[in-house]
């Protein structure tokens, strides 16, 4: 039996329902939501249905294949963490925010067209937002503001290449496009923004630090695997993606080094993860792929569960910049733990998630033969290891003790906490079960003595070489600082371009005002405009002339219409 | 009360750590002598191939970061002024 409401419908129905109750009950209705749709999402088969028709067009809400059910059970399991995560919440606003957030997220994956994915585009943007602006300080509405422009920007360049293409091959089927034309270019770059492609990248790193502790755990897992599973879907093997895929994973792990606010050091190590996915994909094989949306999956839980810890941390403290945290294990022992598998999970040790699925695009890359690009993502394997491994847990629970006392965050944190390093843990493991839900057939082995051996001398001497550098003091301290990057173009070139444009316009009108006080202008004017000198400007004319007009010109449209 | 030190408060437990984190990182090298690495990049047939990679990787990493810190670091409020 396909299953009887379309996948997203049970998180929107639900977020209706929540505001009606109260305590325990939402909770337990909060709990209930991910659990249920999940329940239909597994009695679905692959196919298509619920498709809509609307004037000529078939719009289906719900596609079901191998791709779109592993990131529909993927979105499920991380709605469910970010749920339980925030149970303590007490903001109406932020819980019904957040279901409408992850159905749309689903939204996208299900979508069988391109105006369907269309609207799940743009409400991921509209719905997310409230995720930042719930935090309440003027950042985080600056950064909410700059974060909405940008994602309806690439709703809007997504609506264009989908009209576009419609009206080029008459189909709104969303499958593989390939870059073969504006259309697809418009498509392409509307994926690139929401996936973080460098250059448009700073939305993330600007948004995510400034939304709710509870909030940014909800953010990191959706808005950008939606693009990775949208570019999996419609541009597997192109070739740019390769090196744009690159890029990502090398310049944002300098930026995360000299980077103080400790969720923003993930928001770059975020890209960076992307950027493994991104190379995957643009390689296009089997294993390519397989590695790609493996690693989109752990990706979520492992990053979700670091974004847990450190709004566990800012929960508690209040702070999250590195230079004021430090020596916070001694009372949040349980937090630091979860912290550490998420770091080991992420900087892909042995027997944790990262490694069997960041490994499987490596070697792909080695493969097909992209020896350099294999040396790129060697290097941001080290690189995120140095400040995702071991700067988040050194920085917050070890370090200089900032005297800082609080206790663990409340319960339901600490199980979200557990659950997700728990997940990282078994997936590290036990790899076949994740395996067994990828798109191709998976010959890979992750746990081979070459591959273990090299990872964990790569990473054993990348840590030694952060020891070496802070014994010897070379290591740059943490500092109350911002750092440029691409966002310099609109925050500060653009926001200067506006204010000399504005200073223009004001002097241009005290200039003209002193001109007609002096009379040079004003007599050139009264010439034709004064009522006193009959001419045809200075007529007065009636409004029903305009009416007339108005119509006049309608009709001549209407009948150009006829003529055509 | 006064509190307790905790345990990487002390510097002996923390050069006790260390040590240990030494002989690991001397075990995971000594591999290479006895176990053959299978090959598909030439550059992997150096001897301890990926623990010069990390070492060096993460050194330019962090120096190269702080260099750009003369370059791109500004006052916290820079975007507010």
């Amino acid at each position: 039996m396909n299953g009887s409401v379309p996948p997203f419908a049970i998180f929107f129905a639900g977020a209706l329902l929540v505001p009606l109750c109260r305590g325990w009950l939402r909770s337990a209705l909060l709990l209930l939501i991910p659990l249920l749709s999940a329940l239909q999402l597994w009695g679905m088969e692959e196919g298509v249905s619920w498709s809509i028709s609307i004037l000529t067009y078939t719009l289906t809400l719900s596609r079901v294949d191998t791709l779109s059910l592993l990131f529909g059970y993927l979105f499920h399991l991380a709605a469910l963490l970010a749920i339980i995560f925030s149970l303590h919440v007490r903001d109406t606003g932020q819980q019904v925010v957040g279901l409408l957030y992850a159905g749309s997220a689903l939204g996208v994956v299900f979508a069988g067209d391109l105006i369907t994915l269309f609207v799940f585009w743009e409400l991921l943007a509209i719905t997310s937002v409230f995720l930042i602006w719930a935090r309440r300080t003027p950042q985080a509405l600056a950064a909410g503001f700059r974060y909405l422009i940008i994602q309806v920007f690439s709703g809007v360049l997504l609506l264009a290449g989908t009209l576009l293409h419609l009206s080029q091959t008459g189909s709104l089927a969303f499958d593989y496009l390939g870059l073969s034309g504006p259309a697809s270019w418009l498509i392409f770059l509307a994926f690139g923004i929401k996936c973080a492609f460098p250059f448009l990248h700073n939305w993330l790193t600007d948004s995510y630090p400034e939304a709710t502790p509870t909030g940014s755990v909800f953010l990191c897992a959706f808005t950008t695997k939606v693009a990775i599973y949208s570019l999996a879907r419609a541009f597997p093997g192109t070739e740019m993606l390769i090196y744009i895929g690159a890029a990502m994973t090398c310049f944002p792990i300098f930026y995360a080094v000299i980077e103080n606010d400790l969720r923003r050091v993930l928001g770059y190590s975020m890209i960076n993860q992307l950027g493994f996915m991104v190379c995957g994909i643009g390689l296009g094989s089997a294993l390519a792929i397989n590695g790609a949306v493996s690693h989109a999956f752990n990706d979520v839980i492992f990053k979700g569960l670091l974004f847990m810890s450190m709004g566990a941390v800012l929960h508690m403290t209040g702070r999250i910049k590195g230079s004021d945290l430090g020596g916070l294990y001694k009372t949040m022992p349980i937090t630091t733990v979860f912290c550490i598998v998420g770091a080991c999970s992420i900087s892909a040790f042995p027997l944790f998630s990262g490694f069997v699925s960041k490994s499987m695009v490596m070697s792909a890359a080695l493969e097909e033969g992209h020896g350099w690009i294999w040396l790129a993502l060697l290097f941001a394997s080290a690189g995120v290891f140095h400040h995702a491994g071991i700067k988040i847990p050194f920085f917050a629970f070890f370090a200089q003790d900032a005297g800082i006392r609080v206790k663990e965050p409340p319960l339901n944190m600490l199980i979200a906490m557990g659950l997700a390093a728990g997940l990282c843990i078994f997936i590290g493991v036990y790899p076949w079960l994740l395996y067994s839900w990828l798109p191709a057939p998976v010959e890979y082995i992750p746990y081979e003595a070459t591959h273990v051996i090299a990872q964990l001398q790569l990473l054993f001497f990348a840590a030694l070489a952060f020891c070496w550098l802070k014994l010897s003091g070379l290591y740059p301290p943490e500092l109350h600082s911002v750092n440029i990057d691409a966002e310099w173009v609109y925050r500060r070139l653009g926001l200067r371009a506006v204010q000399a444009a504005l200073m223009t316009g004001t002097y241009l009108r005290t200039e003209l005002r002193k001109r007609i006080q002096q009379g040079t202008v004003v007599s050139r004017i009264t010439r034709n405009w004064h009522p006193q000198t009959v001419r045809w400007l200075s007529h007065t004319w009636p409004a029903g002339s305009m009416v007339l007009w108005a119509v006049g010109l309608l009709g001549l449209i209407l009948l150009s219409y006829y003529i055509r | 009360m006064k509190e307790q030190p905790g345990f990487l408060d002390k510097a002996e437990s923390v050069k006790k750590l260390l040590r240990v984190f030494y002989a690991i990182c001397i075990g995971v090298l000594l591999f290479d002598l006895v176990y053959h690495r299978h090959v598909a990049h030439p550059w992997e047939n150096l001897w301890g191939f990926y623990a010069l990679f990390g070492f060096i990787a993460c050194t330019v990493l962090v120096l190269a970061a702080k260099e750009m810190r003369k370059v791109v670091m500004r006052k916290e409020d820079y975007y507010e002024r």
